[in-house]
């Protein structure tokens, strides 16, 4: 599998992620090497195998609709880079 | 005996006897810190002024005759435990600016249990690396050869250990970031069960993967520090709820009669014959305690890397996708909307290598790829479980080396992502398969430590350590101490 610049872009938008332009090339370069390592996987004939999702085939535990935490929005949002009355702040959306 | 190669029980009873305060015991290795952390950089933010507080509590509560095995043991965490009031990094540059609001599950238990935090270990950006160069704070040297990697994703703890600055520290595996520093440093670590340790307050990198550990000189200290951090949690939806075994009992117990399988396809062309000669020898100990060998396969074994290659990038990018510079961390200078705040603080916060695996990860879960590879890796990811499953059948215990090779140079791999990769070969499908695994010092090759790498059926940590134990009563690797770092 050969990944282009322009497939690391495209996957960088998906993921929100600024990239330095003179670092494409380079990220297009490892993923590639590193895809072909993956595409090892194709070696083995996996018909039928059920997927495994989690290490001990759990499932997911459920607890009571009950209230658990208290209101800490104070404490949590002192790590926040901008917040005002008690709400993030972000770029204007709606113009 | 200096008192830095003191193992847990002796400086328990020093504390006990009142040979020495907890206060005292403190200051001593934060005295170490200071002298050899410079060039190591094993430590990212010191915790002196709350660590001599805390050591002062205990020296209360040992004055009252209420004292555990713990009580008064200084201790470095990771760098990616939530520790309150205290910058909690991960590595990165994103959580520069980060004080936790709350602690880890695991910090809080081991500080119940009386343990004081030195403070936080350097560790790869996010646990994403196998050398510790990927940190935001620079990279760890290894004490056995500066001019070497310590390991990672754990290597700050591995190398901090190593060097004697804090009797026990905390680190998590996701594919071998405990076993492989604790082997390239010449060091005691364990990673339990998957969901043994709560993961609550642990900061994610791959879910299904991710399991905390001890890392220590010796599996009877490290028995210790994993009984006080297990157990179950509510708050981590994948905890097991079970009780927690004794892992400190059966230490003492004869391995006479045990069966040791040894994978064929871990003594193959990958492993260094030097390293594999260590491992050999190790694994003759273990024979003259009455153990018997046998040869196994885990068939589909040279696939782990591969799969875990999808798996755990397509969890954290998902993971770090929380990483948004809304609520916490790096946020970018004066973004001009709202895609641009997100780009360029993700862009500026992380590093090279978490880039390349949230990209992988975006790239293996868009449209038209998830059944080729998700799914697939997924699969193989089963076929992986079930040749341990199928092995433990017929041994009790698995035995390898921990890596290929020993330590490599500092540089050497970082241009390489896959070769970097390769370096966790024999302790990935540990991680997909969710089981236990063990690193234990075992020699030396050029003057560079060696780790035999034991791997437990699921929630047999009790006699992998106990496997580990006996083997630590026949030799001394685990009490050598690196050039440099003697002097008390």
């Amino acid at each position: 599998m050969s990944i282009q610049t322009e497939d690391v872009l495209k996957i960088a938008h998906l993921a929100r992620l600024g990239l330095e332009q003179d670092r494409l090339a380079g990220y297009a370069s490892d993923l590639s090497n590193i895809m072909g390592m993956v595409e090892q996987m194709n070696q083995t004939d996996t018909t039928g195998i059920e997927p495994m999702a989690h290490p001990l085939d759990q499932v997911q535990r459920l607890r009571s609709d009950r209230v658990t935490e208290t209101d800490q929005r104070q404490v949590l949002q002192q790590n926040a880079p901008n917040t005002e009355d008690g709400l993030f702040l972000v770029p204007r959306v709606i113009d | 005996m200096t008192m830095y190669n003191k193992s847990l029980k002796q400086l328990s009873t020093s504390l006990q006897n009142k040979d020495i305060s907890s206060v005292e015991l403190s200051q001593y290795f934060l005295e170490r810190i200071k002298q050899y952390d410079g060039e190591l950089n094993s430590v990212i933010t010191l915790n002196e002024e709350a660590a001599l507080q805390a050591a002062a509590q205990a020296d209360k509560a040992i004055q009252a005759g209420d004292a555990g095995p713990l009580t008064g043991i200084p201790l470095l965490h990771k760098d990616i435990f939530c520790t309150e009031g205290l910058r909690t990094s991960c590595g990165s540059k994103m959580l520069d600016n980060f004080i936790a609001p709350y602690n880890a599950t695991a910090v809080d238990k081991l500080s119940q249990a009386g343990t004081i935090m030195l403070g936080k270990t350097n560790m790869d950006e996010f646990a994403m690396g196998s050398s510790n160069e990927t940190s935001f704070y620079g990279a760890v040297k290894n004490p056995w050869g500066l001019q070497t990697v310590p390991g990672g994703s754990s290597g700050g703890s591995a190398a901090a250990i190593a060097a004697r600055l804090a009797p026990l520290a905390s680190g998590t595996d996701t594919g071998g970031s405990i076993r492989q520093p604790a082997a390239f440093c010449g060091i005691t670590g364990i990673k339990p069960t998957y969901g043994s340790v709560s993961r609550y307050g642990m900061i994610a990198f791959a879910s299904s993967l991710d399991q905390a550990g001890a890392m220590a000189k010796s599996a009877e200290d490290a028995a210790y520090m994993l009984q006080a951090m297990s157990g179950f949690d509510e708050k981590d939806s994948t905890s097991v709820n079970r009780p927690v075994a004794d892992l400190v009992s059966g230490l003492a117990d004869s391995i006479k009669g045990l069966t040791i399988g040894l994978p064929k396809e871990f003594f193959s062309a990958e492993l260094d014959d030097a390293v594999r000669s260590k491992v050999d020898e190790a694994i003759d100990a273990i024979k003259s305690a009455g153990a018997q060998v046998k040869e196994i396969s885990l068939p589909n074994i040279n696939l782990s890397v591969p799969a875990y290659y999808v798996v755990a990038p397509a969890e954290c990018s998902a993971n770090l996708s929380r990483f948004d510079g809304v609520r916490f961390g790096h946020r970018c200078d004066s973004p001009k909307d709202l895609e641009d705040l997100y780009t360029r603080s993700r862009g500026e916060g992380f590093g090279e290598e978490v880039k390349r695996r949230i990209m992988m990860g975006a790239y293996v879960l868009s449209t038209g790829y998830y059944d080729a590879y998700y799914k697939k890796a997924q699969q193989v990811r089963r076929l992986i479980q079930q040749d341990f499953v199928n092995a433990f059948k017929e041994v009790d215990i698995i035995a390898s080396a921990t890596a290929p090779s020993t330590a490599f140079t500092v540089g050497d791999r970082t241009d390489d992502p896959v070769s970097m990769y390769l370096s966790d070969i024999f302790t990935i499908g540990v991680n997909l398969a969710g089981l236990p695994g063990m690193s234990v010092p075992c020699g030396f090759v050029n003057e560079m430590p060696v780790g035999l790498q034991l791997i437990g059926n699921y929630y047999d940590e009790s006699r992998l350590l106990n496997v580990a134990h006996q083997y630590q009563q026949l030799t001394d690797w685990h009490t050598r101490v690196p050039t440099g770092f003697e002097q008390e």
